[in-house]
């Protein structure tokens, strides 16, 4: 028996609102303050549609609306169910966040091209919760190639030939993925018929051959993992840091990677399912090149000196944690790689909330130059330092609860091995993190002598998620439900009634 | 008058083309406005009669004169054709529009020059769609091509040379078509198409109707500048005059692939033994012109060039639609020819307007353009975005059926072709949005200025409405696919 669909228009409107505020910022050009409060309005509206979803959600329905036919018998179809609410409820809250913080660090930096900025970025945010909330693999491309090209403008944003060369990498990684992802979507079209996601998936050995169920895995997840930085497609991510600190906090910490990493949870929890991942055997394959990735990335994490660059291959370890726990196959790893989409998120924003904060308010970029501003930034500092450990997974911060449960994921699929990859992972993100608060707080300096914190519009955004982050990680529930939302997905992928057992 | 639509949709372009040199010389504006007129009497009539044949759910016979075929000649309007007309009548409603603001510049006699030469090319195309008979077909190509020289001829020296060179290709094209209804008229004595397609089935195995099929690739495929019989092209759609330049490269080449489409898959049978070979031979020619296209499209400099190698690269799209040849193939194809019509179309426009601003084409001289011409360079980045295939812009869904008519028919490497032709496709459109929206603004003298708009409003509505007309296809495509396109095959219920 499958949840309770209900017809509402609620999704579209979640979608739509921040497009129409796009047309409005671009129209708005001369007066700044008018732009910047379309923004605001919109990811205020944005969260208020989809957090008025929740309740709906988190009580078993299903919202679903199909306004347009986009091809032959497909239409263009939205639902939130679980796993899509838990994305949508992350990402239109963090957009509010980083919205406030935007302006006070576009402001701040003197930006230029500030239109453009806030154009692009309220795009992707529409393509973004499209993302979540797509309820075919016909409309979860449409939304996915929207993301990809609206992105790049915030990648070139600083116009220059670095800028430029990154924006090409990042077309040439990201536009490669999407055309394979595509070539398997029409294939599954043609093989099933539909491409509606199911929760623990559609296709089964009657359609195709295991060859041909292989490929058509390796493709879409080419096409998803790119996104989501798995080595060896990460390439992109590090050099696209070189847009604002807003952009690589929201967008290449949370919206970009985390559509690829929620585009793996589709593949492998709503078209492929556990069940046929299991005969196929492909699964495991992905769970090695992630532990691959997490300590592969971690190692090359401790030789960056650019703060900014540290945390981009931060980033490519902790999403790899998400694609291992979801290639478990196992109810607590699904459980876990969905959670720790959110954990990931708080966390990661938190520090590179932090790290842009540092750039505008004392203009260092480099690791090495940070010694002594915690005299300066004391409470910048704070909060990073409590990301740092939740990256690293003590517990009573978020991103223990979820690496608690790939552990237990890990160990109910007998590889236990895995546990061992993520212990390493949390000793080598506690030598990689740990340092920079560590020589920011106790190494004397004589350039942060004086207390002189980041501007308000950018430090409160930051205390809003370092305290969030500590919230989740005591009551995982707290706000949108968000454990409970992982709970009830990963149920339903695995078909399976109670895994509370080891959870949280 | 409603009887009448089919004849009006020629007659009336064919008729104000006569006027055109006699109206001009009382008054430039009256000529315009005679041709933007009569354009759109043809593009309502054909939207008139594409919509009749739709409700009426099968093929309009007219007869000219009252003339019964086969002696008489024959316009029949099928969603096809019916879609075809409306396509034309429209593009080139808004190119007429569009063409304004290089007219006024003109006088009198080069004024009613060019509308008589715009309005008999696409009294041509026109009549290439709706006729029933393959010599009228003839003379309706021939009627195109020449005015199609005329105007190219009229971009200047370059042009003339460019004109002259394709009259020569283009000829011989022609002939070879020419050739080859004369062949099918010594086998079966009709003229007539519906005649031709009952009579034809038993001759399929002559080596007279093989002679045809050759000659029709050779003489479509040099019309429609299919690899590797696009030599001409490149130069002629580069040097064309700017103003008519958008209806040269957006619809003339797909007229015949229109023909082609007509002839292989409603009159000839493609499952038979010859005509699947060509298919074949001709898929193989085009998956090739669309690589060799797109990495010619990469080496150029010149704006309008580049798009012309584009262009090569996406008729192949087409042909590749054919040869494919099941349901989605050629609904891939025959929405492909809509698709590409709007966007080469639209930045064909694009390129006329840069030029008529700045007198330039080079791809350099795009640069921070951005902030001169925002809304221009809107559409502009619409059309990349659509050539490269990225949702929910029109390109998207060409490609979207194609892959899945590839896929269906076991063709892996076509799908291969399309993959990496929008990965080449990518590569020269960004390249040219980087000079618009990234490069230091350089200084580029301007030959004419407008306010308060970018362009004047005749030439931008044209862009903004093709431009936005790229994304209403794209994200209404369905139902032009289901009310329209799948009636428009063959088997398709007409």
């Amino acid at each position: 028996m499958g949840p309770e669909v209900l017809i509402d228009y609620r999704p579209l409107w979640a979608v739509l609102i921040s497009l129409v505020a796009a047309v409005l910022i671009l129209f708005s050009d001369r007066n700044p303050n008018l732009r910047e409060s379309w923004t605001i309005l919109a990811a205020i509206g944005k969260v208020a549609i989809i957090y008025s979803m929740l309740p709906l959600v988190l009580s078993g329905h299903v919202l679903e609306v199909a306004p347009l036919h986009i091809a032959d018998g497909i239409t263009l179809q939205l639902r939130a169910d679980t796993a899509g609410m838990l994305f949508a409820a992350l990402s239109s809250v963090l957009w509010l966040v980083t919205s406030i913080y935007s302006i006070g660090y576009m402001r701040g930096h003197n930006e230029t091209h500030q239109t453009g900025y806030f154009a692009a970025f309220a795009v992707c945010l529409s393509a973004t919760i499209g993302i979540a909330l797509s309820a075919n693999l016909l409309t979860f491309i449409i939304f996915y190639e929207i993301l990809t090209i609206a992105t790049y403008p915030l990648v070139i944003h600083s116009r220059n030939e670095e800028a430029k060369r990154s924006g090409r990498k990042y077309l040439a990684y990201t536009l490669i993925a999407g055309q394979l992802f595509l070539v398997a979507i029409i294939w599954t079209y043609i093989l099933v018929g539909h491409g509606d996601f199911q929760a623990g998936g559609f296709l089964s050995m009657d359609y195709a051959s295991p060859g041909v169920l292989r490929f058509i895995f390796l493709l879409m997840i080419l096409g998803t993992a790119v996104k989501a930085g798995v080595m060896p497609l990460h390439g992109w991510l590090p050099d696209a840091m070189v847009a604002p600190t807003p952009v690589s906090a929201l967008l290449h910490a949370v919206a970009v990677v985390k559509a690829g990493a929620f585009g793996v949870v589709r593949v492998i929890g709503y078209v492929f399912g556990p069940d046929l991942l299991s005969q196929l055997g492909v699964a495991e394959i992905l769970a090695w090149v992630a532990a691959f990735t997490i300590i592969v990335s971690s190692l090359i994490a401790i030789r960056q000196d650019n703060l900014k660059r540290r945390l981009a291959f931060s980033t490519i370890g902790q999403l790899s944690y998400v694609v291992l726990g979801v290639s478990l196959l196992t109810p607590l790893g699904i459980l876990g790689g969905m959670f720790h989409i959110i954990a990931h998120a708080f966390m990661k924003i938190t520090l590179f909330f932090c790290a842009g904060a540092i750039t505008v308010t004392t203009h260092e970029t480099e690791i090495s130059q940070m010694q002594g501003i915690g005299k300066r930034m004391p409470f910048t500092l704070g909060a990073f330092t409590i990301a740092s450990l939740g990256i690293a997974g003590t517990p009573f911060i978020v991103g223990f609860i979820s690496k608690w449960n790939i552990a237990l994921g890990a160990l109910e699929s007998g590889q236990g091995l895995f546990v061992a990859v993520l212990i390493a992972s949390a000793l080598l993100a506690t030598s990689y993190l740990i340092p920079v608060a560590y020589m920011g707080f106790f190494k004397k300096s004589d350039k942060f002598t004086k207390y002189g914190e980041a501007r308000k519009d950018m430090l409160i955004p930051i205390m809003i998620t370092a305290a969030v982050s500590i919230v989740l990680g005591i009551f995982p529930n707290f706000g949108a439900g968000f454990y409970k939302l992982a709970v009830m997905s990963a149920e339903s992928i695995t078909n399976s009634i109670h895994l509370i057992g080891g959870g949280w | 008058m409603r009887e009448q639509l089919p004849a009006l949709i020629v007659v009336v372009p064919l008729l104000a083309a006569l006027l055109s040199l006699f109206v001009s010389y009382i008054s430039k504006i009256l000529a315009r406005w005679v041709a933007i007129a009569a354009l759109l009497v043809a593009h309502l009539s054909a939207i008139g009669a594409l919509v009749l044949v739709l409700r009426e759910g099968a093929p309009w016979h007219y007869h000219f004169g009252a003339w019964e075929p086969p002696w008489g000649i024959e316009y029949v309007i099928d969603p096809l054709g019916g879609a075809m007309a409306v396509l034309i009548s429209f593009v080139s409603l808004f190119v007429a529009i569009y063409s304004g603001g290089f007219s006024r510049e003109f006088n009198w006699l080069k004024t009613g020059g060019y509308y008589t030469l715009f309005l008999l090319l696409t009294t041509g195309l026109l009549g290439m769609v709706v006729t029933g008979d393959v010599f009228n077909l003839y003379v309706f190509l021939e009627i195109s091509s020449l005015a199609g020289y005329a105007l190219i001829a009229f971009g200047g020296n370059r042009g003339t040379v460019a004109a002259f060179r394709y009259l020569l290709v283009g000829t011989i094209g022609a002939s070879f078509y020419l050739l080859g209804i004369g062949y099918l008229y010594a086998i079966t004595g009709s003229l007539n198409m519906v005649d031709l397609a009952e009579l034809l089935p038993p001759l399929m195995t002559s080596p007279v109707f093989l002679m045809t099929v050759v000659m029709f690739i050779v003489g479509f495929g040099i019309k429609m500048a299919m690899f590797p019989l696009h030599g001409w092209q490149p130069d002629a759609y580069s040097y064309a005059h700017p103003a008519a330049a958008p209806l040269i490269a957006g619809v003339m080449g797909k007229v015949p692939a229109y023909a082609a489409i007509r002839y292989f898959f409603f009159i000839f049978a493609p499952t038979s033994l010859v005509v699947s070979k060509a298919l074949t031979v001709m898929g193989w020619l085009a998956a090739l012109g669309i690589i060799i296209g797109s990495i010619m499209a990469i080496a150029q400099k010149d704006f309008r060039r580049m798009l012309a190698y584009s262009s090569v690269a996406q008729i192949g799209y087409i042909v590749v639609g054919m040869a494919i040849g099941n349901m989605y193939g050629l609904i891939g194809a025959i929405l492909h020819i809509v698709n590409h019509a709007f966007m080469k179309s639209t930045l064909f426009l694009v390129a006329g307007g840069v030029k008529w601003r700045t007198g330039e084409n080079n791809i350099e001289k795009y640069a921070a353009l951005c902030g001169k011409m925002p809304l221009t360079m809107a559409a502009f980045a619409v059309c990349a975005l659509s050539m490269v295939g990225i949702p929910p812009t029109a390109g998207f869904f060409s490609k979207w059926y194609l892959i899945l008519g590839a896929i269906e028919a076991d063709l892996w490497i076509y799908i291969v072709v399309i993959v990496l032709s929008s990965l080449l496709n990518a590569i020269y459109f960004f390249r040219v949005i980087e000079n618009i929206y990234m490069k230091e603004r350089i200084e580029v003298r301007e030959i004419r200025t407008s306010k308060p708009l970018e362009l004047p409003l005749n030439m931008l509505v044209p862009i903004v409405v093709l431009g936005l007309g790229i994304l209403v296809l794209g994200i209404f495509n369905e139902s032009i696919v289901t009310q329209i396109l799948q009636y428009a095959i063959p088997g398709g219920g007409f």
